[in-house]
């Protein structure tokens, strides 16, 4: 529909740069440039480095996604960027450029949430989301389950991890094993050999007592590193396949058996998964299974929009747009640790930009 | 011609417009820490001030540093994106150089040294014949190892005043922190010396922080 909004997105919270464009719930462009290979020699992502190459993306990446989408920078409705939460420095480079983007094209800014792009980007798989909807994301930052009965105004947390996240339990087993950096998918094709029940590693916070929607990695990372080293110190050969496999089954079982117990308890009837570790083909399994049975609706979007990337910011902007969400100020700023709970960044109450020919305030969609 | 010149490489948030004869309008905030949110309405506000719009601008400086990178980064991002949406040149002039002309317009004639804080007890710094004339390529040291090097000379900007052992002739009324009207003006000079201007470069002088990890660490007790 051509009177859909049509929105850029930046994206920076991490190691890539991302653009995408958006109109509605149609995506047009989904520009990456990722620094991940100048991180792998260090075993993570390392902040200046990430920054550093922010910063020589950025400009070539908007170009790119423009071209891609084959749209004119004039004719966009507004400017979405990642406010937080991610890294201060990268998150920076990202949010002044959308700031200079949307002020030079006379656009409106719209700062947004990270952990919100990530739900709301099913929308371009999809179609809209289910109000609500009930979200598991989970990557390398982030391991969260999230019930969002509307994702421009109301997200609220139910869980996280208490230690470490889904994807950095990966990336350290996968540096225990000597399998290079990012873990995650190094770990899903070596586990495709192995036995899931080969071993059975603990499942973290999953007794009678514990918080029913946290999540903890850290004594699981521990158990299996000392699992490897005593079979090392025994000088037997390491089951490389049987270990991934049964280390990433104690992760998948509690991340799907804690995000259908949300569902129920909470009486949704529909479960999205997003982040990096989303990309993972026994979680994508074992959630299938695990919804079908609760009859619940799973809603995965595709590998490339679970990673970070620009299309689900200006997926995010644009919901923000359609449904008359204020515009954030000139003086935004990056917040490493902007919380869940807000979805965007809205500028203060009575501010207005004189110079920005604000969007009628209609709810396109209502 | 209608430059626009910024530069967040010091403690000064700047931003100036230059109409290729004189400096029309200048706005400058000093927060070392909120770079990220001053920066575009400094730019909103100059631009006010001129009574004009981003849209009339015609070229952009930018400050390239060197200094503390998450607000150099500032800087030279909006810059890009401003060439990128205006179609308009970006240029990059070294920091300090802004900070030797500001100085020769102060009345100091060369030779002499410019020195910013690079914060971790060290400093930006390079040596001047005079205003215009940087003699030796931007570095970052400890002033005691360059004292030698800079003695019996008189230096200007934020690092001298923080390290007088090292920078003893620091001459009163000189510039402590970048002015775009400075980088401005000389941008200006050079342009209309038909000079090609440096692309607009980080100048980080540093390898980022990252240690390789040398190997996992073992978790099973000894
Ligand atoms: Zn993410």
């Amino acid at each position: 529909m051509a009177d859909e909004p049509l929105v850029l997105g930046i994206e920076t919270s991490c190691d890539e740069t991302g653009v995408g464009i958006v109109r509605g719930h149609t995506l047009l462009a989904d520009a990456v440039a990722s620094s991940v290979d100048e991180h792998a020699r260090f075993g993570g992502v390392v902040p200046e480095v990430a920054s550093r190459a922010h910063l020589e993306a950025m400009v070539p990446t908007i170009q790119r996604a423009l071209k891609e989408a084959g749209v004119a920078a004039s004719d966009l409705d507004g400017i979405a960027v990642t406010a937080g939460p991610g890294l201060a420095g990268a998150l920076l480079v990202g949010v002044s450029a959308a700031k200079a983007y949307a002020y030079a094209l006379g656009k409106p800014l719209y700062g947004v949430n990270h952990l919100a792009s990530h739900i709301c980007v099913d929308q371009l798989e999809h179609g809209p989301l289910p109000e609500p909807t009930m979200a598991l994301l989970v990557s390398g930052g982030h391991s969260s389950l999230l019930l969002a009965p509307d994702i421009t105004a109301d997200v609220r947390p139910l869980g996280s991890t208490i230690d470490d996240a889904a994807g950095e339990a990966f990336d350290k087993i996968a540096r225990v094993l000597n399998l290079g950096f990012p873990g995650g998918p190094v770990i899903d094709r070596m586990a495709r050999e192995g036995d899931p029940d080969a071993i059975a590693f603990p499942r973290g916070l999953t007794g009678p007592r514990d918080a029913a929607y946290d999540f903890s990695f850290s004594g699981l990372k521990t158990a299996v590193a000392r699992w490897i080293e005593a079979k090392r110190a025994a000088g037997e050969e390491v089951p490389i396949a049987d270990v991934s496999a049964s280390f990433q089954e104690a992760v998948v079982d509690v991340l799907t058996r804690k995000a259908v117990r949300a569902c129920k308890d909470e009486g949704v009837e529909h479960l999205m998964i997003g982040g990096g570790v989303a990309a993972n083909s026994r979680l994508r399994a074992i959630a299938e299974r695990r919804c079908e049975d609760a009859g619940i609706t799973l809603r995965v979007p595709r590998p490339k929009l679970c990673t970070d990337n620009g299309a689900m910011v200006a997926a995010l902007g644009a919901e923000m747009v359609a449904r008359g969400r204020s515009a954030s100020a000139w003086d935004l700023s990056a917040d490493s640790s902007l919380p869940v709970t807000d979805p965007h960044v809205p500028a203060p109450a009575g501010h207005t930009h004189d110079h920005v020919h604000e969007l009628s305030r209609k709810n396109l969609y209502a | 011609m209608l430059l626009l010149a910024l530069d967040t490489a010091t403690p000064a948030v700047t931003v100036a417009l230059h109409d290729g004869s004189a400096v029309i309008a200048e706005s400058s905030d000093v927060d070392a820490r909120r770079h990220g949110e001053l920066l575009l309405p400094a730019v909103h506000r100059t631009l006010q001030a001129a009574g004009t719009e981003l849209g009339a601008v015609t070229e952009i400086v930018v400050g390239a540093g060197p200094g503390p990178y998450t607000g150099l980064r500032v800087g030279l991002v909006t810059a890009a994106t401003f060439g990128s949406a205006l179609g308009v040149p970006v240029h990059g002039l070294c920091t300090l150089d802004g900070i030797a002309y500001a100085a020769g317009r102060a009345g100091l004639e060369g030779p002499f040294v410019v020195a910013t804080d690079a914060r971790r007890k060290e400093v930006y710094w390079a040596r001047y014949d005079d205003a215009r004339t940087r003699v030796t390529e931007p570095a970052v040291d400890h002033p005691a190892d360059l004292a030698e090097r800079v003695a019996g000379l008189p230096a200007v900007g934020a690092g001298a005043l923080l390290y007088p052992a090292a920078f003893a002739d620091v001459p009163p009324g000189m510039p402590e922190h970048q002015s775009a009207g400075a980088l401005a003006s000389l941008a200006a000079e050079k342009l209309a010396r038909g000079e090609e201007l440096p692309p607009p470069r980080p100048l980080y002088l540093r390898r980022p922080d990252a240690k390789v990890p040398a190997n996992y660490k073992v978790v099973t007790p000894k």
